[in-house]
């Protein structure tokens, strides 16, 4: 438009326009006080409702406080007791065991069927819906359902597997140290494989097609294009997923104190059960506090690697 | 040759969707099948699991709403995960809208303090909540899960929702206000209406992790009456030794329906929102 216009007006009113605009982004900035006041409930909210407890439950940790009482200083007792705790001790096996375990088994799973779904393409639309189910329904509620599958008398597994010809006597899956562990890693990994697939099929497509082709012209095989193309690239994909899913694996709640409330013999206690036991249910509140607070290394790890890889790769800015 | 070989990869890929469909789901059908069986045939060892034969019966969802509170904290839910979506919108999206685009004092520290506290998981933080909420004299009252939810839906959502705005171009807003247009006007009639995706997303997320969210439910609120739907079911459906396993499948079953109406009705923003949330930083 505008070319057979009197000559010149258009790149004029251009100019203004690319002037006004510059002048808007550089002007002094007299809105940092409008800018304050958003922010102000999510400053409070991280401060308030974040910070300070954080830094309350370091301070608890070092009293012996219980619900109703203030309670004294007590220097590093609580963690002095925690190191002869012989439940503490195997509240930080299970929780390697448990983190370990299920989120390799994710990783690996998830990724096998993202690159299921890749193949079938399109075609698997719905079933890209659905897988997502376990995910996007609370473990809260479905974990109820898991607690009734894992029945001592009735449980539907073994009821399945009977009819297989399978571990006739059953398996008791709750109530032994070994199949509980089992039990609660099974029930982690069908509510976060949904996860692991569905991102991992997002970054899966992302790839340029173009790349594999070329691959297959020189003469790669399948195996050798995934562990080629596939594996680098979706890299940081890959560690951002897995280090989101430590944090989240070894802070798991709901599934243990649903399923096992920490047993058999506190085989299945991470440290958000064991704390829930000692210091709500117990009312030992500084020894509860200290024992959440365990989590937080592997927070601060996994923030560490997670701003490193994302300041390293800016594709995901 | 190279079409047979392409044929046998469709072949397994479709053999494994189908063992991870059936695994991933088969909870839920087994939630469906025992909340509609009659007591007589969920206990019978001899009769075949999966098959109801004995006729389906409501006698479940009758014990649920006649002899549980299971209404009462049907409304606890709601109304706490209403109140904590709406929270999280009027603190998320004012708080990412001034990260993303104006210039204050702390911006950068503030930043980094949304994405650390979006990876601090609720099991850190519940012993010294419960005190500020003592504090508070909260305890025992919906008002103390309004207050704390936001803790980790909030992070979450302005985390989302700066990836989100980063993508919509400024001069959008830039010549609403060159028109004359103050800045907030701008947002609401200018940025708000393209960010709709992103806003949507983000309430569809506040209100599913309220929705399911437990440990704080369960260490702040201890009367029946205040319980929401997670809490309610673990805690009272099982009555000493007795299970109630078909009433608490239904109770299930019935919690199950709000989230999976609308994931059915946002499929797209459910999964726009969970790759986001993993990889766009």
């Amino acid at each position: 438009m505008g070319r057979s216009g009197a000559p010149g007006s258009v790149p004029a009113v251009e100019a203004r326009n690319i002037a006004v605009r510059w002048w808007w982004r550089e002007r002094p900035k007299g809105e940092w006080r409008l800018a304050l006041a958003m922010v102000c409930p999510l400053v409070g909210i991280l401060l308030g409702l974040m910070a300070y407890p954080l830094v309350s439950a370091l301070y608890m940790s070092v009293t012996d406080k219980t619900i109703g009482s203030r309670g004294g200083y007590v220097g590093l007792s609580n963690f002095l007791q925690l190191a002869e705790d012989s439940i503490f001790r195997q509240t930080v096996g299970n929780a390697v065991v448990y983190t370990v375990v299920a989120v390799t088994i994710k990783t690996i799973v998830g990724m096998g069927l993202a690159v299921a779904l890749a193949r079938v393409g399109e075609r698997g639309g719905t079933v890209r819906a659905l897988i997502l189910l376990p995910w996007v329904i609370p473990i809260s509620i479905t974990a109820l359902a898991w607690w009734w599958m894992f029945d001592p008398m009735f449980s539907v597994i073994n009821r399945g597997l009977r009819a297989l010809g399978l571990a006739a006597s059953g398996i008791p899956w709750l109530g032994d140290p070994f199949w509980a562990r089992v039990a609660v890693i099974l029930v982690n990994v069908w509510r976060g494989l949904p996860f692991f697939a569905t991102v991992f099929l997002a970054g899966l497509l992302s790839i340029p097609r173009e790349l594999y082709e070329a691959a297959e012209t020189d003469g790669a095989g399948p195996l050798e294009s995934f562990v080629r193309i596939t594996l680098p690239l979706l890299r940081p994909v890959l560690s951002l997923v897995i280090l989101y899913s430590v944090v989240m694996t070894v802070a798991d709640f709901e599934i243990i104190y649903i399923l096992t409330r920490g047993g058999p013999v506190n085989r299945t206690h991470l440290f958000a059960t064991y704390a829930f036991q000692v210091g709500l249910e117990g009312t030992l509140i500084g020894k509860g506090a200290a024992i959440a607070l365990f989590i937080f290394p592997v927070l601060a790890g996994a923030s560490y690697f997670t701003l490193r890889i994302i300041r390293r790769g800016e594709e995901y800015a | 040759m190279r079409s047979r070989k392409r044929g046998i990869g469709e072949v397994v890929a479709w053999a494994v969707i189908a063992i991870a469909v059936v695994v991933l789901l088969f909870p839920f059908l087994w939630m469906a099948i025992t909340s509609v069986k009659t007591n007589r045939e969920l206990y019978d060892l001899t009769a075949a699991p999966l098959l109801i034969r004995q006729g389906v019966t409501l006698e479940h969802f009758e014990l649920l709403l006649h002899r549980t509170a299971f209404l009462t904290w049907l409304g606890n839910s709601f109304l706490v995960s209403l109140s904590t979506t709406i929270v999280t919108l009027l603190t998320s999206v004012p708080g990412a809208y001034a990260l993303v685009r104006m210039r204050f004092p702390g911006q950068e520290t503030l930043g980094l303090a949304v994405f650390l506290a979006y990876l601090v998981p609720p099991s850190l933080l519940f012993v010294p909540l419960a005190q500020v909420v003592a504090a508070f004299g909260m305890m025992d009252t919906l008002w103390s899960l309004i207050v704390t939810y936001p803790t980790f839906s909030v992070p979450f959502s302005t985390w989302l929702l700066t990836g989100y705005l980063k993508g919509i171009p400024k001069e959008l807003e830039e010549s609403a206000m060159v028109d004359g247009a103050s800045r907030l006007r701008a947002l609401l009639t200018v940025v708000l209406p393209v960010a709709a995706p992103g806003v949507v997303t983000v309430a569809l997320f506040a209100f599913t992790l309220s929705w399911g969210h437990m440990i704080y439910a369960l260490a702040f609120v201890s009367r029946s009456s205040w319980k929401v739907l997670p809490v309610g079911l673990l805690t009272e459906l099982v009555r000493g030794d007795v299970f109630y396993w078909g009433a608490l499948m239904a109770g299930a079953l019935a919690s199950a329906v709000p989230v999976v109406a609308l994931y059915s009705l946002f499929t797209r923003y459910f999964v726009a929102g969970l790759t986001a949330g993993a990889t766009k930083f």
